[in-house]
């Protein structure tokens, strides 16, 4: 991967000496081991539906008898996958494209002003992150459903925005906070009114912030589970609840064709993942956590 | 409006207020407070009234019903026993890995890119793939049954244990990756400190190291929980969804969308929610203390 190659500037004596200590101590063997173990097991999990997609007939064997690519055209039309997929990109667009437009401006005020009352409103950003999204999105798809909103693909972003707008709050605060005061009271002094700090001046310098959190909310839109599932209609699934539907109904339809359409999620979600890794650090994707800077 | 003279009460109120940090600026807050108003704040006070307007029988008869019931009951045990485990595996395993990987070390951006990718594959996925993998004709079991470590396939799907691994394989990563952020947070000089003292490793992990964790890991161990409370695709796909693995979001889906009874899908939700903040609020309590009693005791 292109995201992997940049050598760390490491310095030669820390090298040899991590080196020399790795030797040195069984301790450390063990914990390689058991990384090597969870590599291993996780490699099979996903190889195994990667083979058995490409598979034409696998029952007791290590491998397949034969291989075949007829279970992706198989599983593209009985899936209805061009539709799917097109569902789930215009989702993970819309749910970006708002939970931006409603999350910056908000980051920017919680980032830079202190107010009366601020600790409550932070708190109330936070909660969505920190509930099971089964918790809160069973009330709200009742909600949606009694506005006639769920169903169809307006509850499935308005659900979706849930957790991605605090989500999108939460990462662009640290990238505000960077960004001098000074420059906009520069700007508001040479008679920059507010909207044109912020077209002018804070969205170029915010650019790097916005495309990480844009990429985040992606990545987690397009594998929510739960809320879609929730609040989705026949019209609306994302690839993520198509894919459970198909599962849960196994022995309909052929296995392989079910791995097929799981591989398609997969590779969707690499693809994703590549992007993101472009623009952000691996933690990030897990939650905002202060990373150090590299020294 | 802002342009109002000085004499006028409506900029002296403007002033006051502005005096305290509010302005015309927060504006830009109503949007995401509308927001969160509107999908958050209110659809959770509907389902909590909703819950105290059963069907049939009084204000608490759905929460009554759920805890009379044994099999409805019993899924907030199954859910815990699935989820405290797993959650703890994940954060007591991601401790050492990550200490011994706090440096740097050549090819650390590839293990931690390669620990992102079961998070970002989500449950369903993993969940087909431990299908797959830890099947009884699955590679898994060939391997065992290969190298004769056992006699026949060890049955690991379509249980608790299946449930179990979905949960550590999306679980351990994300853990292992906060844990890994708040140890580089620790200053190393601190510990080289305590080497230069003559601590030998043990002492320096057991003395300095780990109460300055100790929050970081209290964290961790909140968001892996709350991952692995609400776990929902895995259990029904992997799991036995109508015994040992019947969790309680389980419930509360099948109360809203196969029973179509809304306000006690609600009480179920409400409960699901109270149970997860109060361990979330005894592992935050036992946090402030460990951390203030250690600092107590180094200073």
């Amino acid at each position: 991967m292109a995201t992997t190659t940049e050598a760390p500037p490491t310095r030669p004596s820390t090298t040899t000496e991590r080196r020399r200590r790795i030797t040195a101590r069984p301790a450390a063997w063990i914990v390689w081991g058991v990384v090597i173990f969870f590599f291993l097991n996780l490699l099979g999990v996903v190889a195994s539906v990667l083979v058995s997609s490409f598979g034409q007939r696998w029952f007791d064997t290590w491998l397949p008898d034969g291989y075949t690519t007829r279970w992706y055209g198989r599983a593209w039309d009985e899936f209805a996958l061009l539709q799917v997929i097109t569902v789930t990109l215009q989702v993970s667009v819309l749910v970006v494209g708002l939970s931006l437009l409603i999350g910056v401006p908000a980051a920017y005020v919680l980032a830079r002003r202190s107010f009366p009352g601020k600790r409550v409103i932070f708190l109330v950003f936070l909660l969505p992150i920190l509930m099971p999204p089964i918790t809160y999105g069973i009330p709200l798809a009742t909600v949606l459903y009694k506005f006639g909103l769920a169903g169809n693909m307006s509850g499935v972003v308005l659900a979706n925005l849930v957790p991605s707008v605090p989500f999108v709050i939460l990462t662009m605060t640290p990238f505000i906070e960077q960004i001098d005061p000074r420059m906009e009271s520069a700007a508001r002094m040479c008679g920059a009114g507010l909207r044109t700090v912020f077209l002018r001046v804070l969205t170029p310098l915010l650019v790097p912030g916005i495309l990480a959190s844009a990429i985040l909310v992606l990545v987690r839109t397009v594998g929510m589970f739960e809320l879609t599932f929730l609040t989705a209609g026949p019209d609306s699934q994302t690839l993520v609840v198509a894919l459970y539907y198909s599962m849960s109904a196994s022995g309909i339809r052929a296995q392989q064709s079910v791995d097929a359409m799981a591989v398609i999620y997969t590779s969707m979600m690499l693809v994703l993942l590549v992007v993101a890794l472009r623009y952000v650090n691996p933690t990030q994707l897990v939650a905002r956590v202060k990373d150090e800077p590299e020294h | 409006m802002s342009d109002a003279g000085p004499g006028r009460p409506l900029a002296h109120w403007q002033h006051r207020l502005a005096e305290r940090g509010v302005d015309r600026q927060l504006w830009l807050l109503v949007p995401a407070l509308i927001f969160v108003v509107a999908l958050f704040l209110y659809p959770f006070f509907y389902g909590l009234t909703l819950s105290f307007q059963p069907t049939n029988g009084g204000p608490f008869s759905d929460y009554a019903r759920f805890f009379s019931d044994a099999y409805e009951r019993g899924t907030i045990w199954i859910t815990l026993r699935i989820a405290l485990p797993a959650a703890l595996l994940n954060v007591l395993a991601a401790v050492p890995i990550a200490y011994r990987m706090r440096g740097r070390f050549r090819g650390k951006r590839l293990v931690t890119t390669l620990l992102v990718v079961p998070i970002t594959l989500g449950t369903v996925l993993t969940a087909q793939g431990l299908l797959n993998f830890l099947g009884p004709t699955g590679w898994f079991n060939r391997i065992l049954l290969a190298t004769s470590l056992v006699d026949e396939p060890v049955r690991l799907t379509h249980n608790y244990w299946g449930v179990f691994f979905s949960l550590v394989i999306t679980g351990f990563p994300f853990a292992f990756l906060l844990v890994l952020s708040y140890l580089s947070g620790i200053d190393p000089t601190l510990e080289r400190a305590a080497a230069t003292l003559g601590a030998d490793w043990r002492r320096r992990f057991t003395q300095i190291t780990l109460p300055l964790l100790m929050p970081g890991l209290a964290t961790t161990f909140c968001l892996t929980f709350v991952l692995a409370f609400s776990v929902f695709p895995s259990a029904v796909l992997v799991g036995n969804p109508a015994g040992e693995t019947r969790v309680i979001s389980l419930a509360a889906y099948q109360a809203a969308y196969e029973q179509y009874d809304y306000p006690y899908a609600s009480a179920i939700a409400m409960i699901m929610g109270f149970v997860e903040l109060v361990i979330i609020a005894v592992v935050l309590a036992a946090r402030s203390r460990f951390y203030t009693g250690s600092t107590g005791g180094k200073g």
